[in-house]
């Protein structure tokens, strides 16, 4: 027989910036038995793998490494009374709220009143960027390389190419850095970086050439990467030799328990489909962080926490608007990587600086229109870039007009 | 910059693991060739029948070949050659996988699968395949409406005119299964040697006397099991060239375990010439598979899948079931069928040689293993093989990693998760790593326990992986 399950107002997973940002808040609003599930060995999470800075200014006005920002946030939230348990992965959601857990004792159950998912974000892999050629070792998220560097001091490789110029990518290049691992190139597929265009500076003053209209088309080796492919401008396709590779970013959300589980998943974006107080299709459960916005700063997803945890005192009050008198945002722009909310839920009361977040998959000019039963009632235009995001403010007065249909299309100009 | 800094040369990385010289070791009755699931089969039969067996693998783990990659069914054979070797095999292989499975604690999942004709000419050969596989004893082969055929898988795309149900295909534990089939041999006295290849060997009249990397063995009778290589020895050993190996490749996507829950059935494509087409089916661990592609090569090594090949798989994909755009992709990779000229396998023992033969086991290979073992035995030992298995001999049980049982995770003290996507605990990678088949490289720590397969490909456990692995495998994760 399993043990009676663990009870708790709201039940947390995740304990990085988000899902330890939102513990705090809870218990500081007087929210009584907070318990965060951690399915590492420490709390923190993705900053504790990253041993450079910058993390930390919005939260605590300092400039940290990751490992030391992890560890005060932590600290932060025992001091709140928070109750992280580390070791625990939760591997199926239910409604009530019900989790499965499993610890390293064996299985468990946590019901809670709420449960706020912050399992945060990924990287894309190399298999399903369906990247030809052999299945060496030494080919890695930059998140591998991350742990295996800075929490086991161990190097897959010593020369590397690094694929992307997300600002991931130049967190890379500093974990080679660490490591003594020197890159022999960093490839960048279009003609300018993904990241700010000052970050150009970063590998060139670490040594490592950075290639631009340059993609990687192939990995060959047998045991271990022998060197990769690679094709600049039209037609003329190079080898590089090295002996590793690391994948940047592409960050999609780690939804893969609201997936598996009864909350709906928006099948483009990949995000759990919520409102604009963070709210999943079942009311109970709530979303932050880079789960939702894949893939921010640490400060960005502890402010959501925050943000989100907010809402998440209403609903245990019964003050949020019901959430079964939604509206759903329709965007069927390919240009639109994402778009937070995706539902509005009817609120009587005035938006006050609600506001869309939409982010796209490439490098974009024209106009957004948030159209209301097809009719415009915002326009912004927008340059975009596939790492940039666009807030779109929502008038004060959008459900006076009591509409049926939101739309948001993008009308790209010459 | 320093000289340090600079990587060593990759041979100083992966070092085979020394193994005890094999020259003090004795004439054993049978020198099995090759570790693939065909070998681990004949190994286990002639083992539980008495004899002494050796099986050499030139790898460092069993499933380096042709085992690697398949699509992991257990085929009833309805649409193989009726009287072939290859459909008695299959037919044995599906018996008597049904009886042992539970006892070696392996998992098996009767989904049942549809065969679906999508064009005019396809729909013109269904009786034929209900024919064949009436003919090949498979009775409850039968056609059943294109309504039914979508009640039973609602995702299906539209545009097919006929179905086929085959109740019998089912799902199994493509590496498990070969596991414990050596697993059971070794307990009943079997050896395995890894790294040792096979170079050269002569049959004296009364003995085999072979030079392999590890030294000199010697056997009775020697099988030749070398799957991709298996031409290759055979004229090694023989000196006439009998048949020909013609590599076929055949990439794989792997779709998130949330594509898992469109279809609970194996979709088939009617059968073509060479193949079997493309196939959609869910596997035992939760995921769902589309592939192989058909494509012959030159190489027996080359693994290597491509963009395009791979883009194509998909859209083909998503045309049978169009649901498959809304999943993500886990994992690709590809396998290589040794494929000969001829149809049929080849399976023939020279008994002046002694010396048997097992040769182009193309991708039915996993379903007729254990068929395959039996006609080995009887070839080699006699009648008294084919008698079934004794209630004497012991059944070691293979860890269970499918989704189809108890995980270790589901139990106390697993010493908590190491692959968080495919909850694969930390006692399960310790366990994988000693016994008397220890994984020796990532990819048979892989097989043994799915850590770094899922849908983060090791974003999160290489590290701890790394770290647990470390003095285990030939080629460790870190430097």
């Amino acid at each position: 027989m399993s043990a009676p399950a663990i009870q708790c107002d709201v039940a947390i997973v995740g304990a990085g910036p988000a899902g330890l940002g939102a513990a705090i808040r809870l218990r500081n609003s007087g929210v009584k038995r907070v318990v965060v599930l951690e399915r590492e060995a420490a709390a923190g999470g993705i900053p504790r793998h990253c041993g450079h800075p910058p993390f930390g200014w919005p939260e605590f006005q300092r400039i940290l490494k990751g490992p030391e920002y992890a560890l005060r946030l932590q600290q932060a939230a025992d001091a709140a009374g928070v109750d992280i348990r580390t070791e625990t992965s939760v591997v199926q959601i239910e409604p009530g709220p019900m989790l499965q857990v499993t610890t390293p004792a064996g299985p468990a159950q946590i019901e809670a009143a709420r449960v706020l998912l912050a399992t945060g974000a990924r990287e894309t892999p190399r298999s399903a960027r369906l990247i030809s050629g052999t299945r060496p070792m030494g080919v890695l998220t930059t998140g591998a390389l991350q742990s295996m560097v800075y929490l086991k001091s161990q190097r897959p490789f010593m020369r590397p190419v690094i694929t992307g110029t997300e600002l991931v990518s130049f967190s890379a290049l500093l974990s080679c850095r660490h490591a003594k691992i020197r890159p022999v190139a960093m490839l960048e597929e279009h003609s300018r970086p993904t990241a700010w265009r000052a970050s150009v500076w970063l590998p060139r003053l670490l040594g490592v050439r950075l290639e631009m209209n340059t993609q990687l088309i192939a990995i060959e080796g047998n045991d271990r990467v022998s060197g990769v492919l690679v094709r600049r401008g039209e037609n003329s396709v190079e080898k590089i030799a090295c002996d590793g590779v690391v994948f940047c970013g592409r960050f999609v959300a780690e939804a893969s328990l609201a997936c598996m589980g009864h909350i709906d998943v928006n099948p483009v974006f990949g995000t759990p489909v919520t409102d604009q107080f963070g709210r999943c299709s079942d009311a109970r459960f709530f979303a932050a962080g880079n789960m939702v916005h894949p893939a921010d700063t640490s400060g960005r997803c502890w402010h959501d926490g925050i943000t989100t945890a907010d809402h998440i005192v209403q609903s245990l009050a019964g003050n949020l608007p019901s959430p079964n008198n939604a509206i759903a945002i329709e965007s069927a722009e390919p240009v639109i990587r994402y778009v937070i909310p995706q539902r509005l839920s009817v609120d009587p009361r005035p938006a006050k600086d609600a506001a869309l977040c939409v982010r796209f998959s490439s490098e974009a000019k024209g106009t957004l229109h948030l159209k209301v039963n097809d009719s415009p009632i915002v326009s912004k235009r927008v340059r975009a870039r596939p790492e940039k995001q666009v807030a779109v403010a929502l008038p004060d007065d959008i459900f006076s007009s009591k509409p049926k249909r939101l739309k948001l299309t993008f009308e790209p100009s010459c | 910059m320093t000289a340090e800094l600079n990587s060593p040369p990759v041979s100083e990385y992966c070092e085979p693991a020394r193994q005890t010289n094999t020259s003090a070791r004795q004439l054993c009755d049978v020198l099995v060739v090759g570790g693939g699931v065909v070998g681990c089969a004949v190994t286990r039969r002639l083992a539980l029948a008495g004899a002494h067996v050796i099986l050499a693998e030139k790898e460092a783990d069993i499933l380096e070949g042709a085992s690697k990659g398949n699509s992991a069914i257990l085929h009833t054979g309805f649409d193989a050659p009726p009287n072939s070797v290859e459909q008695g095999c299959i037919a044995d292989g599906y018996r008597e996988f049904l009886e042992i499975q539970s006892r070696l604690n392996l998992p098996l999942v009767k989904t049942g699968a549809m065969v679906l004709a999508w064009d005019h000419e396809q729909a013109a050969r269904i009786d034929a395949i209900v024919a064949k596989a009436h003919a090949n004893g498979v009775k409850d082969v039968a056609e059943i409406s294109t309504d039914a055929a979508r009640a039973q898988v609602p995702a299906l795309g539209t545009g097919f005119t006929r179905a086929v149900h085959i109740p019998g295909e089912s799902l199994l534990d493509p590496w498990s299964t070969p596991l414990a089939y050596l697993h059971q041999a070794l307990a009943h006295g079997a050896e395995f040697l890894h790294h040792c290849e096979v170079h050269t060997g002569e049959f004296d009249g009364n003995r085999w006397r072979v030079a392999t990397s590890q030294g000199e063995l010697q056997a009775r009778w020697l099988v030749n099991s070398a799957g991709l290589y298996g031409d290759q020895l055979h004229h090694q050993l023989i000196g006439e060239p009998r048949f020909r190996i013609r590599p076929r490749k055949g990439q794989f996507l792997v779709y998130d375990k949330s594509a898992n829950q469109l279809t609970d059935t194996i979709i088939l494509p009617t059968p073509q010439e060479t193949t079997k087409g493309i196939v959609i089916c869910p596997t035992i661990f939760g995921n769902l598979l589309v592939g192989p592609t058909a494509e012959d090569q030159e190489s027996r090594a080359d693994a290597s899948v491509d963009t395009a090949t791979l883009s194509r798989l998909k859209s083909v994909g998503e045309s049978i079931v169009p649901g498959l755009k809304e999943h993500s992709i886990t994992g690709v990779y590809a396998g290589i069928r040794p494929a000969t000229d001829a149809r049929d396998y080849q399976l023939e023992a020279d008994s002046k040689r002694q010396y048997l033969c097992i040769g182009g086991i193309r991708s039915t290979g996993l379903s007729a293993a254990l068929g395959i073992a039996r006609r080995a035995a009887k070839l080699i030992l006699g009648d008294q093989s084919a008698a079934d298995t004794p209630d004497s001999i012991q059944w070691p049980s293979v860890p269970q990693i499918s989704e189809a049982g108890q995980r270790d995770w589901m139990r106390p003290d697993n010493g908590g998760i190491v692959c968080h996507c495919e909850l694969v605990t930390r006692r399960e990678i310790k366990n994988a790593l000693l016994g008397p088949l220890p994984a020796r490289s990532l990819s048979g720590l892989k097989r043994r326990t799915r850590a770094t397969m899922g849908r983060c490909q090791g974003f999160y456990c290489s590290a701890e992986l790394s770290e647990l692995t470390q003095g285990h495998l030939d080629c460790p994760l870190g430097i």
